[in-house]
């Protein structure tokens, strides 16, 4: 047995750590087109103290150190692609507290999306945070360190925007906090001090967040969603404009998609509102649907398809099952909403020319100010000439995002390239100089944000 | 392409135009209605045909059988009329289409159910009530070879149904079956009323849901413990193309105990669900929506019912939830049957999720 495992095994425990080969081999891929890469080894500790000395381990001996959060970025974003370590954070999934009236949640970082919304929902029925549309075993962590959105987006911005304080653990092994905390002013806020966030979208590259306090919001006791059907594209982004114009609605979405057929060729605008009482429901369905909306239901432009009571998330994953093998993966790129015409003709022209049903779908962030837009593409994972031809439209469409002026969301190693390409030169620099600050052995997440 | 057995001698010689002045979304007088009605049969133009929120009880109130319904969906298409926003129409269009592969055959040679396009709702058709039928159409995947097609009456598209609809009769038809128990009013009318109308041949014996399970129930008698319950019954629109069967509504009723109650907008004063009205571009037509399910509920609740009971699962979607609001429990009539028997409990029914 070497060394390394043993130290491992010291610091977490025999029954957390890992170096067999079936479990190797379960850490060494996710869900989307990546090549798989194996970990040297696998540990799953259970608290700061355990990460710090596993982190202190790897610097001592240069070994590459993944964080690992509920694994589901589809993008390759955790994949070990030089080995090492990876540091499963799911048992770190402590709710340490929830500051009712401030509106706050501390938890730990492998405390899942589900978890959180379990918890409110049982404990604190008022309260909610942005859900985000992965899957419930995602990771709240995970979901800031990508700048994920979800369904209080369009009031609020992306999760990351929500965050309050956190604590980090430095590539060198020391504790950082950010924000109130840092002065043990509680967790309540990330201002004023001067701004050291150098974390969040950087993939576990710069340190490895290990609590967060995220912002809550008041959950109604009404919650639903309305739909509105467009044909033209070109409506779109006005349509959206006049919705987020009202200030009374909490996600926007838009989607189109070949299967199943009902979606081919139509847009279909979901409106989540939120409402404590039926007068305020149909306050807000009157002036969006009636006042705002009416005049492209009688010009005959749209179709206004009723309100369901329950919140449906956008689910992109059911597209896994447009072919057999049950793979998908999407392209998201964080662009101006008046690009979704564009977005959705070239997405479909990319599809088509890789035979593979087009999905298209679009989420609201803030007032309009950008959307998430996604490209999804499944393929059969037993078929290696299908799973090339879901990477070949995935990189056309990483491609697609920058010369449509986006920027792509969440990007792999292929499009953390293209992105490099265009970057500011300063940019460029001074986040080779943070990378190199924070941790200048570049063992933490090494492959992602090499900037040289 | 098949055509519309119409006979405009029978509304030139109509006296009282029922079909129209009957009608609760327009108000119309005896004369004008008349006239209204021959120039929709000679193809003109006519505020019936913008007016009209696709209810079906026209088809009803025709003393004669003369279907005006279908002719005045025929005009709305010819004219280009639809009720509908074309967005909608499309969408409704496109959700028919098959796109699972081809439908898996079986040669029954025995009485079968279809539940057209309502797989999901397989759960409806299980127990004692249902033993020896086989069910063709409980694919998911596949139910859309099954879809009666006749929705696309509220889109003002006739053409979709006449052209689908003979498939769909010989997808049913190559499982031999020696009957077929129609899941829902709308199928039932697709191959009886509709087929008939435009003389379309259905190579099989369709029966209605409501004549089986009041067949059934009444094999089952020694099961049966009296419900008590007051109930309303919500006429689906479909309804209204085969009123000689809503007889059976009260049938089964009576044979489990149930009491219907005394309401103002029952039988052929019935009102529809509004989920189609809500989405028609005519200027308020959410508020009208909203305006008939509330005059409908408070007519239940004002009689005293305990219980609302459905077959379409569209006006389950539509009005479960509101009626559960208002103390009153929504059940399917299958469900309501086989609580008579003792098969399930209705309390779990009082807080409704989607489809119960």
């Amino acid at each position: 047995m070497d060394d390394i495992y043993k130290t491992l095994c010291r610091i977490v425990g025999n029954e957390h750590c890992s170096n067999r080969p079936e479990e190797l081999f379960i850490y060494s891929f996710d869900l989307g087109t990546f090549e798989p890469k194996r970990p040297d080894y696998v540990v799953a500790p259970k608290s700061v103290e355990e990460i710090q000395a596993i982190v202190r381990l790897a610097n001592e001996n240069n070994i590459p150190v993944i964080p690992l959060g509920g694994g589901l970025s589809l993008a390759g974003l955790a994949v070990p692609l030089k080995g090492g370590i990876i540091i499963d954070l799911k048992r770190m999934d402590k709710i340490i507290d929830v500051n009712e009236k401030a509106r706050y949640a501390l938890i730990e970082c492998g405390v899942s999306q589900g978890q959180l919304t379990s918890y409110l929902e049982q404990h604190y029925p008022h309260l909610t945070h942005s859900e985000p549309g992965a899957p419930p075993a995602a990771t709240m962590a995970g979901n800031i360190m990508i700048h994920g959105q979800g369904d209080l987006a369009h009031p609020y911005g992306f999760t990351s925007d929500m965050i309050c304080g956190l604590e980090v653990v430095l590539p060198h092994g020391d504790i950082l906090r950010i924000g109130s905390s840092a002065i043990n002013a509680g967790w309540f806020s990330m201002h004023p001090l001067p701004d050291l966030n150098v974390f969040l979208g950087w993939y576990g590259t710069t340190g490895i967040i290990t609590k967060l306090s995220i912002k809550l919001f008041p959950a109604k006791k009404i919650r639903g969603f309305g739909t509105l059907v467009v044909e033209d594209e070109d409506l779109v982004p006005e349509i959206i404009y006049r919705i987020t114009h009202t200030q009374l609605c909490e996600d926007i979405i838009a989607f189109s998609r070949a299967i199943p057929p009902f979606a081919s060729g139509l847009h279909h605008i979901t409106v989540n509102i939120g409402a404590d009482s039926e007068k305020e429901l149909e306050f807000k369905q009157e002036i969006i649907w009636d006042d705002v909306l009416g005049e492209y239901i009688r010009q005959d432009f749209a179709g206004y398809l009723g309100f369901k009571r329950g919140l449906e998330r956008p689910q992109v994953s059911k597209t896994s099952d447009y072919k057999k093998g049950g793979g998908f993966e999407y392209v998201g790129g964080i662009m101006p909403v008046e690009t979704y015409p564009i977005c959705y003709k070239k997405g479909r022209e990319i599809s088509e020319r890789h035979n593979i049903p087009y999905t298209v779908t679009a989420r609201v962030i803030g007032a309009a100010n950008s959307m998430m837009f996604a490209w999804t593409y499944a393929f059969n994972r037993a078929e290696p000439e299908s799973i090339k031809q879901a990477r070949e439209a995935l990189h056309e469409t990483d491609g697609l995002v920058l010369e449509l002026g986006g920027v792509i969301w969440k990007p792999g190693v292929y499009g953390q390239r293209l992105l490099m390409e265009r970057l500011d030169p300063v940019t460029k620099d001074l986040m080779k100089k943070i990378k190199t600050l924070l941790d200048p052995k570049g063992i933490m997440n090494p492959g992602n944000w090499e900037i040289f | 392409m098949t055509n519309l057995t119409f006979d405009i001698e029978i509304c030139i010689s109509c006296s009282d135009a029922a079909c129209l002045t009957k009608c609760q979304h327009i108000s119309i007088q005896r004369d004008v209605a008349h006239k209204d009605i021959l120039k929709i049969a000679r193809g003109e133009d006519s505020p019936v045909l913008h007016e009209c929120v696709t209810c079906y009880a026209c088809e009803e109130y025709c003393p004669y059988g003369n279907h005006p319904f279908y002719l005045i969906v025929e005009r709305q298409e010819m004219l280009g009329i639809s009720p509908q926003p074309s967005p909608l129409i499309k969408r409704a269009i496109n959700i028919g289409i098959p796109f699972r592969g081809e439908p898996d055959i079986k040669e029954i040679n025995g009485p079968v159910i279809n539940i057209g396009a309502f797989s999901p709702l397989k759960h409806l058709i299980e127990g004692k009530l249902f033993e020896g039928l086989t069910v063709i159409s409980d694919d998911e995947r596949k139910m859309f070879h099954y879809f009666c097609q006749l929705m696309y009456l509220h889109y003002g598209k006739i053409s979709i149904i006449k052209e689908r609809l003979p498939n769909i009769i010989a997808n049913i038809a190559k499982h031999k079956p020696t009957e077929v128990i129609c899941f829902h009013d709308e199928c039932y009318g697709a191959y009886t009323s509709f087929c008939n109308a435009y003389n379309i041949d259905v190579p099989f014996k369709p029966v209605h849901l409501f004549e089986f399970l009041y067949n059934r129930l009444t094999v089952l008698k020694d099961t049966i413990k009296p419900v008590g319950l007051r109930v309303a019954y919500q006429r689906p629109c479909s309804s209204r193309l085969s009123p000689d069967k809503h007889k059976f509504v009260e049938k089964i009723f009576k044979l489990i105990g149930a009491e219907p109650v005394k309401r103002k907008y029952a039988d052929e004063n019935a009102l529809c669900c509004a989920l189609t009205i809500q989405g028609q571009k005519k200027e308020g037509s959410r508020k009208r929506a909203l305006e008939i399910q509330y005059k409908n509920i408070e007519d239940m609740k004002d009689s005293g019912a305990e219980v609302c009971v459905f077959n379409c699962p569209a006006c389950y979607d539509t009005l479960s939830e509101k009626v559960s609001q208002h103390g009153i429990i929504p059940v399917f009539m299958s469900d309501l049957c086989r609580y008579a028997i003792g098969e399930i409990n209705l309390e779990n029914k009082r807080f409704i999720n989607k489809y119960g």
